[in-house]
């Protein structure tokens, strides 16, 4: 009985294709299994933008001590229908100096690019849409023409503010791909594979029958975690990462010019991307679909990835609510001077834990590399600067 | 199939390396750059080398094309200027066009079969380069090791000024 509800997408499409199993030819075949499976990811994910959209605003709401959205439907649950035919009726303004054709074609790219990196997770057993054997590296080549459509939208537009936003989220993106990417070295190089499905595997097994054997439980795998969540928090341009956008400075960065559904789009691609870093995450260092105990087996494995999913998605919303935003060369210096110089501690560290026999004495080694590293790091920095007391001349 | 993809990814790619020779704007020639690449890194996977085509795309659209797009930023003031177009590069182009295809028909090369081989997944190219080919693997990163730090020394005198 679990094990049926638990393939039951996968049966659902075996027999959505069983017509065409005998009669049509292979690429027949393939091309509609693909397209069953990009028909589920875009309803899936569109429909979580769309709940994600009001919950965010709801739980931003309920920080800040007030309502949220509360007139449509019930508990403003169909807030994002309202707003989506907000934004399709509204005037599409392009301006009169911008380049037409990169203009028109930025956030077409910019939301292909975030929707086809949804693609290689796994999102529970036999649920891969996309396998392939670089997956993990088809993530981050898909991920890195991201900056060249920001680069599209900031250059199209022939705006000030315009640029300087895209050459913000450019120089952030570059900055931090390099620590997201170090970070998942770790992973890759204890499971010796780039297939999610296989790094999934690889965190199944349970210590002494209870503790699951995720990486994150791992002295390695719990910095590499941390590092790996605040690179994507980076990536994804969110609060308190958000300079690009920075609204109070330029307006609203790369998106200055971009009106009704086009800016919709941007929107979108931002919540898609975050949505497969958190993913990515997910299925590198919490155990992808695995449930944490045994004996939680019977609960399907979807719903498992998409509650660790949905986890990270709140601490995105309450780092949100609770952070300010950061500025520009305090995000550079910290990706540079602290999260790279961490992230290849990660590495050496797992190095450290392979080799001494991935046990216990492993664990503590491990901890005492990222220890080491860690304090003396934070000594060089001098993280513990001595401030003096603020002098007001105006506001006493 | 793979001759109805082979000639839709070849045409579509030389569509756009011709659009990056003739295009008026010097932003939309080195986008369209970036296409062609795309069009290269899909060859490859149809040829099956996976790794090859990720590599394509993130090197040479993540990075290079950023470069290159960069450069004209910073470089240029009359992006907007229309170029014309030059005659003599297409004599250039046609002579080294014609002198690779005689170097090419002037070889046996084309007359031996291609030999027999395992499909190149990330895992064999991963175990070739952590035992045979290590030694250069090492150089390779020292080298870009030296690059960078080359670079930063450069940008850090410039401050000083």
């Amino acid at each position: 009985m679990a094990d049926s509800v638990d393939q039951i997408f996968f049966h659902a499409k075996q027999s959505l294709l069983s017509p065409l199993a005998d009669r049509a030819p292979d690429w027949l075949i393939q091309v509609a299994s693909s397209l069953v499976n990009i028909g589920a990811l875009l309803g899936v994910f569109l429909s979580l933008f769309a709940l994600m959209s009001v919950l965010e605003r709801k739980i931003l709401g309920r920080m800040q001590n007030r309502y949220g959205p509360n007139r449509v439907g019930p508990f403003g649950l169909f807030q994002p229908v309202a707003d989506g035919i907000k934004m399709l009726i509204k005037e599409d303004i392009v301006p009169v100096r911008a380049d037409k054709i990169v203009h028109f074609l930025a956030p077409i790219l910019i939301a292909a690019t975030a929707i086809l990196s949804l693609g290689i997770i796994p999102y529970g057993r036999n649920m891969t849409p996309f396998v392939i054997d670089g997956g993990i590296l088809f993530f981050f080549a898909v991920g890195s023409t991201t900056e060249l459509a920001v680069f599209m939208a900031g250059w199209g537009s022939n705006n000030k503010f315009s640029m300087l936003g895209a050459m913000r989220a450019i120089a952030q993106m570059i900055s931090y791909e390099l620590p997201l990417i170090v970070t998942i070295l770790p992973v890759v190089m204890i499971v010796s594979s780039l297939n999610p499905d296989k790094i999934v595997a690889a965190q199944s097994p349970y210590v002494f029958g209870f503790v699951p054997h995720w990486f994150v439980l791992t002295p390695w795998g719990f910095v590499a975690f941390l590092l790996f969540f605040v690179s994507g928090l980076v990536e994804s341009n969110r609060t308190p990462f958000d300079v690009p956008e920075g609204e109070s400075e330029i307006v609203a960065g790369h998106m200055t010019e971009y009106s009704g559904f086009k800016y919709a789009t941007f929107f979108m691609a931002e919540y898609i991307g975050m949505f497969a870093v958190s993913g990515l995450a997910v299925t590198l260092f919490l155990g992808g679909w695995h449930s944490p105990s045994p004996f939680l087996e019977f609960i399907p494995s979807y719903v498992w990835f998409f509650a660790k999913l949905s986890i990270l998605l709140f601490v995105y919303i309450w780092l949100r609510g609770t952070l300010p935003r950061t500025r520009v060369d305090h995000i550079m210096n910290f990706a540079w001077k602290f999260m790279l110089p961490m992230a290849f501690t990660c590495f050496i560290a797992a190095a450290v834990w392979h080799y001494a026999g991935r046990g216990l004495s492993g664990w503590l080694w491990s901890l005492a590399v990222i220890a080491v590293v860690y304090v003396t790091l934070s000594m060089l920095l001098e993280t513990k600067k001595k401030f003096a007391p603020r002098t007001y001349r105006f506001a006493e | 199939m793979s001759t109805v993809a082979f000639a839709t990814i070849t045409i579509l790619t030389l569509a756009a390396a011709l659009a990056v020779a003739t295009l008026q704007k010097l932003m939309h020639a080195a986008l369209s750059f970036a296409v062609m690449f795309l069009g290269i890194s899909a060859l490859f996977f149809l040829l099956g080398a996976e790794f090859v085509g990720l590599v394509q795309i993130f090197v040479y659209i993540g990075a290079v094309a950023v470069l290159i797009v960069f450069t004209i930023l910073l470089t240029r003031h009359d992006t907007e200027r229309v170029r014309g177009f030059n005659w003599s590069g297409v004599v250039v182009a046609l002579a080294v066009f014609a002198g690779l295809i005689w170097a090419m028909e002037s070889t046996k090369s084309l007359l031996i079969g291609p030999p027999q081989i395992q499909p190149l997944t990330v895992q064999r190219i991963g175990e070739l380069l952590m035992t045979s080919y290590v030694w250069p693997l090492l150089c390779i990163g020292v080298l870009l090791t030296a690059a960078l730090i080359g670079a930063l020394i450069l940008v850090l005198e410039e401050k000083r000024e």
